[in-house]
């Protein structure tokens, strides 16, 4: 088995779709000769020709609106946006049609796009290029919201969200994207909607996606030091959410942190805590607690580490909750 | 690839070999010798600053620098052209208009450390708004700045910098569309680099840039953006109609991007290195120190004088960048609203209780 990196396997994700349906398009800023200024388009140009994997000029919301066009027109358009914070310019059209399509048309017609979106933090990035926007897509109806965690899980995402005929708003976690898996890339994980325990454990559940499920498994490690064992729950797709999972995991530890990047405040850990109580209120042995980002902007990158939930703060919150 | 010379329509006083070209736009030029000067000294301490922040990158010192490099003719010409009351508006790449405009460097540079965000402090009273990354978005602020002058009958103008691949953005155009229609006394200045990281302008627009501004009802120009003095003439031109006609400008600088589009870009992947080499023979410092020179604008001493004053301020800019210490995260929860709500402040206790424990308090 070949170990590969996060990007590596999306790389492999996008051509392997690419191969086996001939309708597959990659587009965006620099996807084309540059590879993408991550390089997840490296070499694809190459391989498809520029029909199908093309640089587009320098606007996002055209990328996307010209996208839902191809889409109605059979094509199934895979648009890159370069960072998280340069994809507002397209909220126009993502919220009021490319999640609307499918509804407006009375369920006679779907909307197969893929919107990539690199996002999060803890690379020392420039100012807009570390943010964790997943809330604003989630609280949109119509779209499904993903975000893998490791390099096998993400090819295997990536193939499902393509073939998928909604559209899907991809989030990879850049911070991961040097990160290196063994495995093979087969798109035979697990769907689109189910969350996926990538520890056990019985005194507590720890929540997360994306880059943060990884801080937390090394919480979990330095918990299991001190005899506590946490399980960590790697919810995958936020939208639609695994209810079921996330239930059956508190219902069994009776303790639930949340965990993620963006900032508290109708951040979409709110919406877990919500599911955990409505469903597991009676199994649970301490208040749902959140570790996340502050209420403020994603802050400059020399004092980011204060502003990322650390394994610090992850384990206190879960101190509290034994405590309780 | 790009164009690896002027077009033929861009105005030009200076030719790439120094000698002029428009002897007349030469004669009207309301610029005294001391200006001239002037507008040399500026340019050189661009370059070298420019260097120096290209350096402290590679030292880990900036997290990230986008350089300037072949731009300081667009960036000083235009920037001097401006009145003290006038309003700029940047991209993330106008260090050289931020010089011109008597903004610290060592404040604005450590946009660039990753210290804060923004860049700039009391924007209002500098007449230099936050560095702004998203592409186009600052357009609209200076229309949006221009329409509020001119209701106040301020005798004053906006200018807005940008670059070609920024006129791909519905932001340009409805900033265009708006200054049109509300008659405000804006400038837009786009430098034409070539290249939007690794997007040549042919892939970003199918018609030349300046001639947009037809459709929006105002003129546009497009100019030598290689000759500073072609640039000064033109923004003082615009300038002008800005303020007392209350006519916007469009200006295509066509210049080049010498440089990467940031320290973090791999530019041996798409930029041909003869396209680079060609214009380096148009290199705007060297044009125009030759134009000086045949003018008898400068000597020897002057030019040692440049070249010690760019390093003394590179030198002060390695100084108060290298080393400096992050700011206090504590400090900046009291940026995000005016008063501190209640749950942000439980927020800014729990960061003060961590660094205390960590004995940093």
């Amino acid at each position: 088995m070949a170990e590969v990196t996060m990007a590596q396997a999306l790389t492999q994700a996008l051509r392997h779709t690419m191969v086996e349906d001939d309708r597959v398009l990659v587009l965006g800023e620099d996807v084309g000769k540059l590879g993408g200024v991550f390089r997840i388009t490296d070499k694809l140009q190459d391989e498809f020709g520029d029909e199908r994997v093309f640089d587009t000029p320098l606007a996002e919301s055209g990328i996307v609106g010209v996208s839902i066009g191809l889409a109605m027109a059979g094509w199934k358009p895979v648009p890159e946006m370069q960072f998280d914070a340069f994809s507002y310019p397209a909220l126009d059209q993502v919220i009021s049609h490319l999640a609307k399509y499918r509804f407006r048309s009375a369920d006679t017609m779907s909307m197969p796009i893929v919107m990539r979106i690199p996002c999060g933090g803890g690379i020392g990035a420039a100012e807009h290029h570390s943010e964790s926007p997943e809330a604003y897509y989630a609280h949109t109806s119509g779209l499904k919201v993903v975000m893998p965690s490791s390099p096998i899980d993400a090819f295997n995402l990536l193939v499902r969200a393509i073939e998928d005929p909604d559209p899907v708003i991809f989030f990879e976690p850049k911070g991961r994207y040097w990160s290196k898996e063994s495995g093979d890339l087969e798109p035979n994980g697990l769907p689109i909607g189910k969350s996926r325990v990538v520890r056990e454990g019985s005194h507590g559940t720890l929540v997360a996606w994306g880059g943060m499920v990884h801080r937390c498994l090394e919480a979990a490690s330095a918990a299991a030091e001190d005899g506590v064992e946490l399980e960590v729950l790697d919810l995958r797709s936020l939208v639609p959410l695994d209810v079921d999972g996330l239930v059956a995991s508190a219902r069994k530890t009776g303790r639930v942190v949340v965990v993620h990047e963006a900032p508290m405040t109708a951040g979409f850990g709110g919406e877990v805590v919500a599911r955990v109580v409505e469903e597991a209120f009676d199994h649970l042995e301490a208040p749902v607690l959140r570790v996340t980002g502050y209420d403020m902007p994603y802050p400059p990158a020399t004092v980011e580490e204060h502003y990322l939930p650390s394994v610090e703060r992850i384990l206190l919150a879960i101190q509290r909750t034994l405590d309780h | 690839m790009t164009a690896v010379e002027q077009p033929k329509d861009a105005i030009r006083i200076l030719n790439p070999d120094g000698s002029v070209a428009d002897r007349e736009a030469r004669e009207s030029l309301d610029l005294k010798e001391e200006d001239l000067r002037a507008l040399y000294r500026f340019m050189a301490l661009a370059r070298q600053v420019d260097i120096e922040c290209t350096a402290l990158q590679r030292q880990g010192e900036l997290a990230v620098y986008p350089p300037l490099i072949g731009q300081e003719a667009a960036q000083v010409g235009s920037a001097y052209a401006l009145a003290e009351e006038d309003f700029v508006f940047p991209s993330y790449r106008e260090a050289a208009v931020a010089l011109v405009r008597g903004v610290d460097l060592v404040e604005y540079m450590h946009f660039h450390r990753g210290t804060r965000h923004g860049g700039i402090e009391d924007p209002i009273g500098k007449r230099f708004a936050e560095i702004s990354v998203p592409v186009s978005s600052q357009t609209l602020h200076a229309v949006g700045w221009a329409m509020g002058a001119r209701k106040d009958g301020a005798n004053a103008c906006a200018i807005v910098y940008f670059g070609d691949g920024a006129t791909s953005q519905g932001d340009f155009h409805e900033a265009c569309n708006f200054a049109g229609v509300f008659g405000a006394p804006v400038i837009f200045l786009c430098q034409n680099n070539g290249w939007a990281i690794s997007v040549p302008l042919a892939r970003q627009t199918a018609g030349p840039i300046w001639k947009k501004a037809e459709g929006y009802g105002f003129p546009g120009v497009r100019v030598d953006g290689n000759d500073v003095l072609a640039t000064y003439k033109v923004t003082r031109e615009a300038a002008v109609r800005a303020r007392s006609e209350h006519m916007p400008t469009l200006i295509e600088a066509v210049t080049y991007r010498m440089g990467p589009h940031s320290t973090a870009d791999d530019r041996s992947r798409y930029q041909p290195q003869v396209e680079i080499e060609a214009w380096q023979e148009l290199d705007p410092l060297v044009r125009y120190r030759k134009f000086l020179e045949a003018e008898d604008a400068i000597d020897a001493a002057f030019t040692e004088q440049v070249e010690s004053d760019a390093k003394d301020l590179a030198a002060s800019i390695r100084k108060g960048i290298a080393g400096a210490p992050p700011l206090d995260v504590r400090e900046m929860f009291d940026w995000v609203w005016g008063d501190l709500p209640p749950v942000l402040k439980r927020q800014r206790d729990e960061v003060a209780s961590l660094l205390e424990e960590a004995g940093d308090g």
